[in-house]
């Protein structure tokens, strides 16, 4: 495959965000290191190294068998520059799980400062879960939430100490059978937080949870499980971030929540791979009566994306919010759509999707409404805007929505914007470069999006967008 | 010093647009370039400007002795040139204030040019626009999205007020504006000449002339210079039309050629 050399070539050649951040690779000790081809020995020893109880293993080994079987799916092109037979499946740092920073090892923790975490951490969190490759290397929650009786754990830890617990959601949101590389991730989850919050617990302050992938030719199948009880309320985030790699590593996560009756969970991602982790995400919430998900998804790095938060309207008034924003900038794909089932009666459904295209970025847009029928009253608004900043770039849009609930209302607007000449010369005459027009351009585009998170985070956006667009980002 | 043209020549496409153009603004002068339609005027705007789709075949363009012809528009604008245009476009998303708090920002060399570095600059904005004759509410409005053609000539002025540059070109900043907005832009042009800024000012009609007196006038036909003078020859144009001065001129050519 001489595309592939080509291909690698460009991409070292590329300075990225991530990399001016976190810089190159630099080398992590191991303890336990499993690459090679995917056989059920392999599943079998990880089960071991993490002491699973007996249900979890099988739910690996039933999930490989599913892997093998399913199909490769059609919507996921591209991914054939991984080679599945070469890379680490598993790879558990040197460390102990610390709950302090400096227990960490230094090249480690180096990581999570440049990232600013300990910081963010100290100022606006109520608890911060970091996993580096495939293990939990940072955990750290405030006292007040287990007086509250707040769960906050690694998912192995979860898996034995709340085993029946776990076993009620883990993969039932998003099982193994939906598809190939959901199955690959039942077979070799490791990683991941899980968060129980009980009834009408609410937490105000976020909890994080930051992954990071710390070498070339990874693979990581982080699995979060979020849980707000009946009337409680949980915020989370989830950030993840890689140094500049030398081959293109794999990010098959999952997050699965549930919100109970009149509970609410929101989850805020920031995904800012380096550009080359290959990233797909598997993300499905339900919402019982009265509940609420929203979503929020800025996605900035890797090489190629696919993400669709989706949210099954289960509970009578339930209701979801999905506002996904995607940056293609440079030789890179981003396939996103938020997917919302509407079962319930008088459920609604929020969609925006914002796309930016640039430098022979490409964006698609796939998101599904689906109205089953007697969703009585049901009403789902869907809002794609694209944004493409010059004549190499791309974006298409797919929407789908099935309607089988004639009291439904489903409503979709798409809209392109195509930067011109014309503005781009009037932008420059006012004294800024090309870059500091698109990046005004970007951030005016991002606006009401960018209003609805955290401050804290906004903020982290809006430097990204302008690093992105910057002549340090520029792919050239 | 100020502004000079230098036997500029420039295409677009496939189209010449200027030939062998000179002209000069000094500063605390008024200088204004009159010409019908298509005749090259807005391209003599933009090729100062430094608009990328002109490209200069020969010629010069100097801003205090010095070429300008070979940088981008931003260094261009840094260096004190602005330009009014006569048609702006749209830029849905980007707010009219954080248009001018982000270029405030970059001349003022700020890091950050999301949040403005001198909070002076949000006070200021407001009273200019008030003093325009603006409502307020525009400056959080983006762009020139669903402006009338009033509001639009206004909010280049106030840009221009605003960006306090050292020219100033204006491209018929007087087309579909009413009277009070042509008193407003007559002002606003008089008092740069006091302040010892140059002004080119383009016009299609004399009407403007009515309020500001220029120092020195140009013609332009097909792209050339057909004619300089005073005042008197805005007048002349005013009273025949361009039809009457093309006809004389090529009466006298033939007459010198004869
Ligand atoms: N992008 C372009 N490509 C080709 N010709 C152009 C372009 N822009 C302007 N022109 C032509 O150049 C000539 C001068 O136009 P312009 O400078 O706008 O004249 P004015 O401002 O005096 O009305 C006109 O004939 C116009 O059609
Ligand atoms: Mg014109």
């Amino acid at each position: 495959m001489g595309d592939m050399a080509e291909l690698k070539k460009e991409l070292l050649k590329d300075v990225d965000l991530a990399e001016q951040l976190l810089g190159r690779e630099r080398p992590i000790r191991t303890e336990v290191e499993i690459r090679g081809k995917i056989t059920r020995s392999m599943v079998e020893e990880i089960s071991r190294i993490k002491k699973e109880p007996d249900w979890m293993r099988r739910l690996r080994l039933r999930s490989l068998e599913l892997f093998y079987k399913l199909p490769w799916p059609k919507w996921l092109t591209g991914i054939e520059v991984l080679d599945l037979d070469e890379m680490v499946y598993y790879a558990k740092p040197e460390t102990e799980r610390a709950a302090s920073w400096d227990e960490l090892p230094k090249e480690i923790r180096e990581y999570y400062e440049r990232l600013g975490l300990p910081e963010l951490e100290a100022r606006f969190l109520a608890g911060l879960v970091g996993v580096f490759d495939s293990e939990t290397v940072y955990a750290r929650i405030k006292k007040y939430l287990e007086e509250k009786g707040v769960i906050v754990l690694p998912m192995e830890e979860a898996v034995q100490k709340y085993p029946d617990l776990v076993k009620r959601y883990f993969m039932r949101i998003f099982p193994p059978s939906d598809h190939k590389f959901a199955a690959l991730h039942g077979a070799l989850w490791s990683g991941g937080t899980f968060i129980y919050v009980p009834p009408g617990v609410k937490i105000r302050e976020p909890i994080e949870s930051f992954f990071l992938i710390g070498r070339s030719g990874e693979g990581q199948f982080e699995h979060s499980l979020i849980i707000a009880d009946e009337g409680a309320y949980v915020e989370w985030i989830e950030g993840c971030s890689a140094p500049r790699l030398s081959r293109f590593s794999f990010h098959d996560g999952m997050v699965e929540a549930y919100a109970h009756r009149n509970a609410t969970v929101k989850i805020i991602t920031v995904q800012n791979w380096s550009k080359d982790v290959i990233n797909l995400n598997n993300k499905r919430a339900i919402a019982e009566e009265g509940a609420r998900v929203d979503w929020v998804e800025g996605s900035i790095g890797s090489k190629l994306t696919y993400v669709y938060p989706s949210t099954v309207l289960r509970g009578d008034n339930s209701a979801t919010r999905s506002a996904v924003v995607t940056i293609a900038k440079g030789p890179y794909l981003k396939d996103s759509g938020s997917k919302v089932i509407h079962v319930g009666r008088n459920t609604r459904s929020q969609i925006i999707n914002k796309t930016i295209s640039a430098d022979g970025g490409i964006n698609v847009y796939r998101g599904i409404v689906r109205v089953v029928r007697g969703a009585r009253n049901a009403t789902a608004n869907v809002e794609c805007e694209s944004l493409i900043l010059d004549d190499k770039s791309k974006a298409h849009t797919y929407p789908h929505n099935q309607v089988d609930e004639p009291t439904a209302s489903v409503n979709h607007e798409a809209t392109t914007g195509r930067l011109t000449e014309e503005q781009l010369f009037y932008l420059t005459s006012r004294g800024l470069t090309e870059d500091e027009a698109k990046s005004l351009i970007v951030l005016g585009f991002l606006e009401d999006v960018l209003r609805e998170l955290p401050f804290e985070y906004a903020t982290v956006l809006t430097k990204v967008v302008q690093l992105e667009f910057s002549e340090y980002g520029a792919f050239g | 010093m100020g502004l000079e043209v230098v036997n500029l020549t420039a295409k677009v496409g496939d189209k010449v647009v200027l030939r062998n153009v000179n002209l000069k603004v000094d500063y605390g002068e008024i200088h204004v370039i009159m010409g019908p339609n298509g005749s090259g005027k807005s391209s003599l705007a933009y090729v100062i400007m430094g608009r990328e789709i002109y490209e200069v075949l020969e010629g010069d363009i100097l801003l205090d002795g010095e070429s300008i012809k070979d940088l981008p528009p931003e260094e261009r604008a840094l260096k004190g040139l602005f330009l009014a245009q006569q048609d702006p476009p749209q830029v849905p998303g980007v707010r009219l204030s954080s248009l001018i708090i982000t270029y405030t920002n970059k001349r003022l060399g700020a890091q950050d040019l999301t949040r403005p570095k001198d909070p002076k600059v949000i006070k200021r904005m407001y009273e200019v626009a008030t003093k325009l004759g603006l409502p307020k509410e525009i400056l959080q409005r983006e762009v020139n999205v669903g402006f009338s053609g009033g509001e639009k000539k206004r909010s280049e002025i106030m840009q221009a007020i605003l960006f306090e540059p050292k020219i100033v070109i204006f491209d018929e900043p007087d087309s579909g504006l009413d009277i009070d907005g042509l008193r407003i832009v007559a002002d606003y042009i008089r008092s740069l000449k006091e302040s010892g800024k140059g002004v080119l000012l383009i016009t299609h009609y004399a009407r403007l002339l009515g309020y500001v007196k220029p120092d020195r006038v140009t013609v332009l036909l097909d792209g050339r210079v057909a004619a300089t003078g005073g005042p008197e020859l805005a007048q002349l144009v005013e009273e025949k039309g361009y039809a009457y001065l093309k006809a004389k001129l090529a009466k006298e050519k033939g007459s010198i050629s004869a």
